[in-house]
C-alpha cells in the first residue's frame, strides 16, 4: 500500500479521543435567549441594524457588513430585541451583541425551509457572491474569514484547485465528520457552487484516513459530479491549517510573509462553509445556525448539534447531561487550539465548532523544567520556525530578533507545546512575542 | 450553573507522553542489560561502583540545589541517576570508592551544575568526570579486572589492559596486528562481553539491546550512533586495506572499546548533541574520525570520551549551521 499523502515538515499526533463520531447531528432546542455577537468574525465588527424593542424573525439581519472584510449577522431566532449589550465571548472580553427574547420559532418568508435536495444551480458567478455574503457567511472551520472575499479570485490569478477541508485534525471534534456523513449530496452541490464562482473545474476533499466511512462515502457521491474527488490523508495534526492542506493535497507551499492560497493556485474552504454556501445560494437561508460537538472523556452524553448561533453554551452543555463531577475545564474548540470558557452564559458563534469539557486531572499543566535541547519542538514545528529560540528570544523581550527569526510565521498550532518534555509554555511566549512584534510592524507601517 | 471553579489556560490543553522524567527514565532501563552483564563478569565490584557512582550524583546534585544555589530541589527528573550510571560505567570495577566519589563530584558540580543544572551543560557531564579521573589517575582508571564469570567473591581481581591497550603496545613495540591479534579476546568475546574493560562497555550485545529500546521509546534517533559507527567503520577499514600489518580490521574497531557505550548513550545526549538531522550526522562523522585517530594515532589506546567531548564543544556551531527551512520560503 502507497503511503498515504500529508504535509512534509513537522506536526504531531495526538490521541484522537472522537468519541462523538457515531452520533447523529441532533437538532438542538431553540433557547429561551441568545446573545448574538456582532464581531463573529475576522475583520470589522459589523454595523448593528436592530434596536432595543424591534421585532425579528429568523433570518432578519441584525447586522450589516461594515467593510470588505466583515460580514453580515441574521437573527437566529424569532422574537424581540432586549438589549444591545457587552456580552462575554468565547475571547473572554466582553463584546458587543445584539440580545434577543425568544418568542415563537417565525422565519423569513424567502427562506426556503425544505429539506429538499436542489441541484440546478441557476446563479451566475456575481449572483453567487452577492447571495453568500448577503447570507453572512464565514469560514466555519474555526477562523471565520468572510467567505465571501475567498469566492472572488483577484485579477491575474487562477483558481486551479478548490480544496475541501473535511480533515478535522483536532482531536474529539466530530462536527464536520458528521456532516460528511449527514448532508454529503448538499455538499456536492455545494461544492460545485463554488466551482462556479471560482471558474474552477477540480475540486478536492481532503479527509483524513480515521473517517473512513466518510472517505467511502464522498468517494461514492463525487462519481456524479465532474471534477470532484476525495484524498485520503496520513492522520496528522495540524493537517486541517490551510496551508498544511494544501501542501498535502498539491505539494505547493504558500509563499511566506502575506502569501495567500491563491498565489499557489487554491482556494481552501471548510466542509461547514461549504454547507452554508449551498443553503445560501440554494435556499436563501442565511447562517443562523452551525454543527456544534460536545464532548468530553466523562461527559454523559457525548454529541454533535444543530445549534442556533447566539445559543448559551449552558443549553448545549446541559444537552449532553450537564458538567460531570470531575471536570476541570470547558474549552471551546478542540484541545490543541480551543479557547478556555470563563463562563457558561457564552453564546454559540459562527466559528464555534465543539466544547470540549475537560476531566480535572487532565487540566492543569505540569511543573515545567529546563529546555533539555532535545529539539522536538523544532522537528514538529510545521512552519519551521525554532520554537525553543522564540521561546527564549521572548522570555528576554528581544523582539528585534524574534521577528528576524520569523517569530510571526507561527500559526499558534501548539504541536511545540504538546511535545515538549520539559513542559515548557513555548506558544504562550510566543504568542506574546507576535503580538509584541506584530505591534512594532504596524507602528513602523504606520510611520510610513 | 455549577459553583466548582475551574482552569482557565491558554491552547494547548493536552500534552504528550513525552517528558523529561520519562527521557531520562528510559535511558536508565536501557542501561539494565548492560548493567547486568558487568555483574556477570565483574561480581560485587560492578554493583557496589554503579550505586556509589549514582548515590553520589544524587547527594551532590541535591546538596548543591538545596545549600548552594538554593533552587528547588528535582533529583527526581533522573538526569542524576543516568550521570551516575554512566560515570560507572565509564569506569574499571576495580576503582577505589573515594576516587569514585570525586568523579562523581566533578560529573555533578562542576560540568552541570555549574552551567545551570540540566539541560544548560555544553558537556556530557559523565564524559567530563570520567576524564577528569583518566587524567588524575591514570593508574587506576587503566587497570581493568579480567571478567571472571559468576565469581562473587570479594578477592581482589587479577587486572590486564583491554584488548584496545594490548594493540596499542604492541603495535608501539613494533610488532604487527596479526600476530597481536591472537593474544586478544575474539569477536564472539567482544561482542557477548566477556573481556577487559569499564563496567558499561563491555558488552556489545547488551548494549545494542538497550539502544533498540530507547529506538522503539523515541528517546533517540539512529542519526547520531549510525553516522558514529559508520564512519569508524569505514575510516578504520580504509587504513585496514591500506596496511593491515600495521592496522585492525574494522570490526575489531567497532566491537571494541567504549564506542557503542558511546556512540548508542552518551553522543546521543539530547543536551550536548545538535538538534537537527544533518547537524546530528556530521557530530557523529566528527565523533567517528576523532575517535579513530586517537585510537590510532593519539597516546591513549582509546578516543571515545575525548571524541564526544571534543565534538560537544561543536554543538552549538552546528546548530547554527543547520537551521531548519522555513515553510513557504524565508
Amino acid at each position: 500500500m502507497p503511503s498515504l499523502k500529508t504535509f512534509s515538515r513537522g506536526g504531531v499526533h495526538p490521541p484522537e479521543c472522537k468519541i462523538s463520531a457515531k452520533m447523529n447531528i441532533e437538532v438542538l432546542h431553540v433557547p429561551q435567549k441568545v446573545s448574538i455577537p456582532i464581531s463573529q468574525h475576522l475583520g470589522a465588527p459589523s454595523t448593528p441594524l436592530v434596536k432595543r424593542g424591534d421585532m425579528v424573525k429568523v433570518g432578519t439581519p441584525v447586522a450589516k457588513t461594515s467593510g470588505f472584510i466583515s460580514a453580515n449577522i441574521h437573527s437566529s431566532v424569532s422574537g424581540k430585541v432586549a438589549n444591545i449589550a457587552e456580552v462575554v465571548d468565547t475571547s473572554g472580553y466582553p463584546r458587543k451583541a445584539v440580545v434577543i427574547d425568544v418568542d415563537g420559532d417565525e422565519w423569513e418568508e424567502s427562506i426556503d425551509r425544505g429539506s429538499d435536495l436542489k441541484k440546478d444551480i441557476s446563479l451566475s458567478r456575481d449572483e453567487i457572491v452577492q447571495k453568500v455574503l448577503e447570507s453572512g457567511v464565514v469560514g466555519l472551520g474555526g477562523a471565520t474569514f468572510p467567505t465571501h472575499v475567498k469566492l472572488m479570485v483577484p485579477q491575474g490569478k487562477k483558481a486551479e484547485i478548490l480544496i475541501i477541508n473535511g480533515v478535522e485534525c483536532e482531536p474529539y471534534l466530530t462536527s464536520d465528520h458528521r456532516l460528511m456523513l449527514e448532508r454529503g449530496e448538499e455538499l456536492m452541490v455545494g461544492i460545485h457552487i463554488i466551482m462556479i464562482a471560482l471558474e474552477s473545474d477540480k475540486a478536492i476533499i481532503g479527509i483524513e484516513a480515521n473517517k473512513p466511512d466518510a472517505i467511502k462515502y464522498l468517494t461514492g457521491l463525487a462519481k456524479d459530479y465532474p471534477g470532484v474527488s476525495v484524498q485520503t490523508l496520513k492522520v496528522k495534526y495540524p493537517q486541517g491549517g490551510e496551508k498544511q492542506l494544501i501542501k498535502a493535497i498539491t505539494g505547493r507551499e504558500v509563499p511566506n510573509k502575506g502569501g495567500l492560497p491563491i498565489d499557489v493556485g487554491t482556494v481552501v474552504h471548510n466542509v461547514g462553509t461549504v454547507l452554508a454556501i449551498y443553503e445560501a445560494v440554494q435556499k436563501n437561508r442565511p447562517l443562523v445556525e452551525r454543527v456544534v460537538t460536545i464532548t468530553g472523556k466523562s461527559v454523559k452524553k457525548p454529541g454533535n448539534y444543530m445549534v442556533r448561533i447566539g445559543t448559551p453554551v449552558q443549553d448545549l452543555v446541559e444537552a449532553a447531561g450537564g458538567i460531570p463531577e470531575n471536570s476541570g475545564k470547558i474549552i471551546s474548540g478542540g484541545p490543541m487550539m480551543g479557547k478556555t470558557l470563563t463562563n457558561l452564559d457564552v453564546p454559540v458563534v459562527k466559528g464555534t465548532s465543539g466544547i470540549l469539557i475537560i476531566p480535572l486531572d487532565e487540566s492543569k499543566r505540569k511543573v515545567e523544567g529546563n529546555c533539555i535541547r532535545c529539539g522536538k519542538c523544532v522537528s514538529v514545528c510545521p512552519l519551521g520556525v525554532e520554537p525553543h529560540l522564540l521561546y527564549a528570544l521572548s522570555k528576554r523581550g528581544d523582539w528585534e530578533r524574534a521577528e528576524k527569526e520569523d517569530v510571526m510565521n507561527c500559526c499558534e498550532c501548539g504541536s511545540c507545546q504538546y511535545t515538549c518534555p520539559a513542559h515548557l509554555p513555548l506558544l504562550d511566549y510566543l504568542r506574546v512575542g507576535k503580538a509584541e512584534v506584530g505591534k512594532q510592524i504596524r507602528a513602523r507601517h504606520n510611520k510610513k | 450553573m455549577t459553583d466548582k471553579l475551574l482552569t482557565v489556560s491558554p491552547s494547548p490543553h493536552v500534552h504528550s507522553e513525552f517528558s523529561t522524567e520519562r527521557i531520562m527514565y528510559d535511558v536508565a532501563i536501557a542501561l539494565i542489560p548492560a548493567f547486568l552483564v558487568s555483574i556477570v563478569f565483574f561480581g560485587v565490584g560492578a554493583i557496589k561502583v554503579t550505586l556509589v557512582a549514582i548515590v553520589c550524583c544524587i547527594l551532590f546534585e541535591y546538596l548543591i540545589q538545596k545549600f548552594v544555589l538554593k533552587v528547588p530541589v528535582t533529583v527526581c527528573d533522573g538526569s542524576a541517576i543516568v550521570s551516575g550510571i554512566l560515570l560507572a560505567f565509564n569506569v574499571p570495577s576495580s576503582i577505589p570508592v573515594w576516587m569514585l566519589a570525586i568523579g562523581a563530584f566533578v560529573t555533578i558540580a562542576v560540568a552541570k551544575m555549574s552551567f545551570g543544572g540540566l539541560g544548560k551543560n555544553p558537556f556530557n557531564p559523565a564524559l567530563v568526570g570520567r576524564v577528569f579521573l583518566l587524567i588524575c589517575f591514570p593508574v587506576h582508571m587503566t587497570s581493568w579486572p579480567v571478567p571472571r564469570l559468576w565469581d562473587f567473591s570479594f578477592t581482589d581481581a587479577v587486572t590486564g589492559a583491554t584488548a584496545l591497550g594490548k594493540l596499542k603496545e604492541g603495535v608501539m613495540m613494533g610488532h604487527a596486528v596479526p600476530e597481536l591479534m591472537q593474544k586478544i579476546p575474539g569477536y564472539m568475546d567482544l561482542f557477548i562481553g566477556q573481556i577487559n574493560g569499564c563496567i558499561g562497555e563491555i558488552s556489545v550485545l547488551a548494549l545494542v539491546l538497550g539502544a533498540a529500546y530507547l529506538l522503539i521509546r523515541k528517546v533517540i534517533t539512529l542519526y547520531i550512533p549510525m553516522s558514529y559507527i559508520f564512519t569508524v567503520f569505514i575510516f578504520t577499514g580504509i587504513l585496514w586495506l591500506v596496511n593491515d600489518q600495521r592496522f585492525a580490521d574494522p570490526l575489531f574497531h567497532i566491537l571494541s572499546g567504549g564506542l557503542m557505550l558511546g556512540a548508542w548513550f552518551m553522543a546521543t545526549d539530547m543536551v550536548t548533541s545538535p538538534m537537527s538531522k544533518y547537524g546530528m550526522i556530521i557530530f557523529g562523522v566528527g565523533c567517528g574520525v576523532l575517535t579513530v585517530f586517537i585510537r590510532l594515532f593519539g597516546a591513549y589506546p582509546e578516543g571515545v570520551s575525548f571524541a564526544i567531548l571534543i565534538m560537544n564543544a561543536t554543538v552549538p556551531l552546528i546548530n547554527k549551521m543547520f537551521r531548519p527551512k522555513r515553510f513557504g520560503g524565508r
